[in-house]
């Protein structure tokens, strides 16, 4: 994958683009991207993927002007087209979801396929989504990952959280990364889009880790319900990072949608 | 110098094993732990004590605000400062403050200030925080990444408000009013004076500069780790031409104990000093600061929040806290010279100070607090000469003021109309 740099109205946008075949557009989770590159990797032996970061992710710009929903949803509209592309499959993880969603929803007749990997945007009462604004970096393990102990290690490689110069760094990017996606995400990560999935005419693909303890399966039920004909495939020993931690599964489902 | 007695209204019945059992005074604490009928006590306690304090020669007696907070027992800080206004005479009401992101439409704190001002005959002194993460993300919601601008289009609102004298309309991002035009309008004029509290981040020492506003630093970590906090703020100050560089432009908490002698200073107030800094102060570091709270320039000065973990989970004793500043305590001789250093050293003319401290009982408050303002207070008074007539930071109130409660006598029939009885 290369990173590369593409230009909308408002600001440069960052975006990881390889491979070859049909266009996939991939949304990353409020995580970022670092994680997901072995997957974008594989991805791209199938599709030809471009995964752009939302504004003050990774080493791109902040944007002042992004700052709800909707122009979350009509940026990325922005970033795919000026990207030059039609109708690609467009692919989100957790927050991404949330935005593809949406993006979906708000123009139905330029998105025909469609991967929604744990999306947020929902919210249940009774299934209360933790808060992932007030965890500190080592309790996240056991949310994110199906094998807590092993994530834990993951994260946590070549990190020392006592050294101050370390620590900022990590408050710095968390400021960041994490500030962007409390636009939409904080205090509870839903704005309205239970309200807008019924206008999605994509096939819809949704597909989530059997373990996850962020957003729980019970949530993709609820997808299920409110998008029409879309198909679920659960992926045993996956938590909320399924695409990092079962990527041939996840890449097989979203092949599905071909 | 200006002394504002301040009270923290700290809830004092958290139990012993606090600590252990939660992990957090503020935002998600147990609601059991409180007890409305206690509560009762509690808030006239403490009412008193600030009255107590009014009598005794402060410039000024302080409140502000929090939420879902053991420490801080008042999320409306304007309904103690009324209470005040009525049961006080000539002594400043500071209310430090009104976090005016908060309100909806934030034009409520534009009113309240208003009525507070007119209630008390000019005596407020206003203030204008941001509020801390805890308040004002995780317990109001509001979006990290937003708070700041939102707290600038409220400040704008309140400002023009405050100075216009026709109704407006008033096109915000956040606020949308076709009609502003409040009813009261403050005595002072072109407003009250603002202070405001902040944490360390330049944009709120900029915003104070260049409105000028006092800047009033409020930790409990004490003077000497507030020191650099302080320096970086009159950094700021030449950088940016001030015109002046008045101590009157800051303020800085200081918790403060005093007693006959050193030794009756610990005896009488090391076990509050502990319960206020040790249970009252645990707080869950994943509240301290919300991602996109503080501005990355601000991260990158490395002026990280009193509240990061490194300094919540360690037993403070006494010397500890008294040695390092946190705690200034001790004989009017030892507070006198610690205060001394504390004023110079931080350049601060606004002192808040912090003598109700944790579970401590009213006698021993009073105690402290009166040898405070008799034995410590004069000896400070003459710092900082060559700015003793810098007014612009600090109420002016009226010369007349009304005396609450002097009614005429009662309505009589016999009486003839309009004849003085």
């Amino acid at each position: 994958m290369e990173l590369k740099t593409v230009q909308t109205e408002r600001i440069p946008v960052r975006y990881y683009e390889g491979g070859a075949g049909r266009p996939l557009v991939f949304l990353h989770g409020a995580g970022g991207l670092d994680m997901d590159l072995g997957f974008l990797d594989s991805l791209a032996r199938q599709f030809h993927v471009y995964a752009p970061l939302v504004p003050g992710y990774g080493d791109s710009e902040e944007c002042g002007e992004l700052r709800d929903m909707l122009d979350f949803t009509l940026h990325t509209w922005d970033v795919v087209e000026r990207l030059g592309l039609k109708d690609p499959i467009l692919a989100g993880h957790s927050m991404g979801g949330m935005i593809a969603g949406e993006m979906a929803a708000i123009a139905p007749n330029d998105v025909s396929r469609l991967a929604l990997i744990a999306p947020a945007g929902l919210w249940m009462d009774e299934h209360p989504i933790p808060d992932i604004f007030a965890m500190l970096p080592y309790q996240l393990p056991p949310y994110l990952f199906y094998d807590a102990e092993a994530g834990a290690k993951l994260m946590s490689a070549g990190t020392d959280m006592t050294d101050p110069k370390f620590l900022q760094a990590f408050l710095v990017q968390n400021a960041r990364q994490l500030g962007a996606a409390g636009k939409i995400l904080f205090p509870i990560p839903e704005r309205g889009l239970s309200s807008r999935l019924y206008r999605i005419k994509a096939k819809t693909m949704l597909i989530w880790g059997e373990g996850d303890k962020l957003i729980p399966p019970v949530y993709a039920q609820a997808f299920q319900r409110a998008i029409a004909g879309a198909q679920l495939v659960m992926i045993p020993e996956a938590g909320h990072v399924a695409p990092f931690e079962k990527p041939a599964e996840v890449i097989g489902a979203i092949a599905r949608l071909q | 110098m200006r002394f504002t007695w301040f009270n923290l209204m700290p809830w004092p019945y958290l139990p012993d094993d606090f600590r252990e059992k939660n992990r957090s005074v503020w935002v998600d604490i147990d609601s059991n732990l409180f007890d409305p009928a206690k509560g009762h006590q509690v808030y006239n306690n403490y009412l008193d004590l600030l009255e107590y304090a009014g009598k005794l020669g402060f410039d000024g007696i302080g409140v502000n605000e929090h939420h879902q907070n053991a420490y801080g027992l008042m999320p409306s800080p304007n309904l103690i400062a009324a209470s005040l206004a009525r049961r006080t005479d000539d002594v400043a009401l500071v209310v430090l403050g009104a976090s005016i992101a908060l309100y909806n439409p934030p034009l409520r704190v534009a009113e309240e200030f208003a009525m507070l001002d007119c209630i008390s005959g000019g005596r407020l002194v206003a203030g204008f925080p941001v509020g801390t993460s805890m308040d004002t993300n995780y317990c109001y919601g509001t979006i990290p990444g937003l708070t700041r601008e939102r707290y600038k289009e409220a400040h704008e609102l309140i400002k023009r408000a405050w100075a216009s004298r026709e109704p407006f309309a008033f096109n915000g991002r956040y606020t949308k009013l076709r009609y502003v035009n409040p009813w009261p309008r403050p005595i002072q004029q072109p407003h009250p004076p603002i202070h405001i509290p902040g944490g360390g981040s330049l944009e709120t020492f900029d915003f104070c500069i260049d409105n000028t506003y006092s800047y009033s630093y409020l930790s409990f970590g004490g003077y000497i780790r507030g020191q650099a906090l302080m320096q970086g703020y009159w950094d700021r100050v030449a950088e940016r031409n001030a015109p002046d560089d008045s101590p009157y432009r800051a303020g800085f908490a200081q918790t403060i104990c005093v007693g006959e002698t050193d030794a009756e200073a610990e005896q009488l107030y090391a076990q509050h000093v502990s319960y206020f800094y040790n249970r009252c102060l645990h707080v869950y570091p994943g509240f301290a600061d919300a991602p996109g709270y503080r501005t990355i320039k601000t991260i990158q000065k490395g002026i990280l929040s009193q509240y990061a973990p490194q300094t919540m989970f360690q037993q403070l004793p006494w010397k500890e806290l008294v040695d390092n500043g946190s705690v200034i305590a001790g004989s009017p001789e030892t507070v006198t010279h610690r205060m001394e250093d504390l004023i110079k050293k931080l350049r601060v003319g606004n002192i808040f100070c912090l003598m109700q401290i944790g579970d401590m009982p009213q006698d021993k408050c009073m105690h402290s607090t009166r040898l405070f303002a008799e034995k410590v207070m004069p000896r400070l008074r003459h710092l900082f000469p060559e700015y003793a007539d810098d007014q612009r930071f600090w109420c002016k109130p009226l010369n007349q003021r009304a005396v609450p409660g002097a009614l005429p006598q009662e309505w009589n029939q016999e009486s003839p109309v309009g004849v003085e009885r």
